[in-house]
């Protein structure tokens, strides 16, 4: 089979598959670890359980937010029955008190870009 | 059974993934072996389906014009619809394949008050244009899964896309148009009398297939909700070939993978190629210089050429005995 215009077509093809392949070589040899992340001495438990808070934190924030500023509702009772303060700061940051250790290293990871500090502040 | 066999087969792909995942527990062939598979027949069958076309000679030059070419220099030539140089082709083939020049002259047929009359239709245009930039958009903003750490070019695009801050999390335009424009070219092939009469399985399949690729993704991240660490844990394992499947990963999450698979495999054997096929067009990648250039047929047979001397000198006894007056002597 004889390919007419092999130059083009080649440096297409290369061109091309480069493309598609390229997250592989940068990739290559990097280890790709877990982030690691600083978790709380103090406590031993979360507000809810570690699976839902991996996957659902974002969404149980938005309520905390939604419902101590609009229903001025700042009690949480969590699914085994405890009370919470609704509360980023004084509640989730009390334990996670480092914010670069703990919730930056998975939304850097995951290039989440989340607008809790545009308002709060982090507290030292 | 043009639409209804290719949106069965998507339901099986579907309940196969269920099944495999949820029930069998078959992480490993659907989060590793299989992404691996489909990859390599993209990349391979790609390649190959590019190499047969190549394998077709095109000696000369058949672009459809539509301007004036290049001809005496009082006129002026028209260089983008009908281009005679390199870069003028290169401009040329950059509006079709961002803009799809082309499809942006798509006319519709119809009788008024029983003539036959032509008119502009750019609902095609706009439709498939929006579909294919969004989907771009859309692959682009994935990349944040695959390179770690992510580029601020990915960043950008997250926030552009994101731009409404509505929703948790965010909610992406791309997520709506990519919606909204498969919508209408499904619409379009099932409610058009003459589109559809035209449609086959191959063009519903791809269509049923994104649809769903779409849906699943959407699901994942605004409704059902998945681990994306882990997720991109799993991809980066893939990316630097150490195997892992991180536990808890949601079965969407391997619907969607494995529909994205399917597609990929099914790529290059289907109408989808026109992806590469849009680079090599001849009626539009070459450049209208039939006149200035002279191209010769590659596989012109190769004549041997006798000239006339070579003639006479073989048969000068016999031509001298029939009297037949030689050149020879002429020009002594």
């Amino acid at each position: 089979m004889k390919i007419y215009d092999s130059g083009k077509i080649g440096l297409g093809l290369i061109f091309f598959i480069a493309l598609v392949t390229f997250p592989f070589w940068v990739s290559i040899g990097g280890n790709k670890q877990m982030p690691e992340l600083k978790m709380p001495d103090s406590a031993h438990e979360c507000v809810e359980s570690k699976e839902f808070m991996r996957t659902n934190h974002m969404r149980l924030l938005n309520q905390w937010r939604d419902s101590v500023v609009r229903e001025n509702n700042y009690i949480y009772v969590s699914s085994t029955g405890k009370s919470y303060v609704k509360s980023l700061t004084k509640t989730c940051l009390n334990c996670h008190s480092s914010k670069e250790e703990f919730c930056e290293r998975c939304h850097t990871y995951a290039s989440v870009r989340p607008y809790c500090w545009s308002c709060h502040l982090e507290s030292e | 059974m043009k639409i209804l066999y290719p949106f069965l087969s998507i339901f099986v792909l579907i309940i196969v993934v269920f099944i495999g995942v949820h029930q069998a527990d078959l992480h490993f062939l659907f989060g590793i072996i299989i992404p691996y598979v489909s990859i390599l027949v993209f990349l391979i069958g790609m390649v190959l389906r590019v190499g047969y076309w190549a394998s077709s000679p095109v000696p000369f030059r058949i672009p459809t014009t539509a301007g004036q070419g290049k001809t005496l220099p009082w006129i002026k030539q028209d260089k983008l619809e009908s281009p005679s140089t390199l870069p003028q082709v290169l401009g040329r083939m950059a509006l079709e394949i961002l803009l799809f020049r082309s499809l942006f002259r798509n006319t519709k047929a119809e009788l008024s008050e029983s003539k036959l009359a032509y008119g502009s239709n750019k609902w095609l245009w706009l439709g498939g244009l929006a579909f294919h930039w969004t989907m771009l958009i859309i692959i682009v903003r994935h990349y944040r899964l695959f390179l770690e750490p992510v580029p601020g070019m990915i960043h950008l695009i997250e926030s552009l896309d994101g731009f409404f801050e509505i929703t948790l999390p965010t909610f992406y335009v791309t997520d709506a148009l990519i919606l909204i424009c498969v919508s209408f070219l499904l619409l379009r092939r099932l409610l058009v009398p003459q589109i559809r009469y035209i449609s086959l399985a191959a063009d519903y399949f791809p269509l049923f297939l994104i649809f769903s690729i779409v849906i699943s993704g959407i699901l994942m991240r605004y409704v059902l909700k998945t681990d994306v660490v882990k997720i991109k844990m799993l991809i980066g394992g893939l990316l630097s070939f150490q195997f892992q499947v991180p536990e808890g990963i949601g079965t969407m999450f391997y619907v969607h993978l494995f529909l994205v698979c399917v597609l990929g495999i099914y790529f290059p054997f289907s109408k989808l190629v026109h992806m590469g096929g849009v680079f090599l067009s001849p009626t539009r990648n070459l450049a209208n210089n039939n006149r200035e250039k002279r191209h010769i047929n590659p596989w012109n047979p190769k004549v041997k050429i006798r000239s006339y001397p070579e003639y006479e000198s073989e048969f000068r006894e016999k031509m001298i005995d029939a009297e037949i007056p030689l050149e020879e002597e002429k020009n002594e």
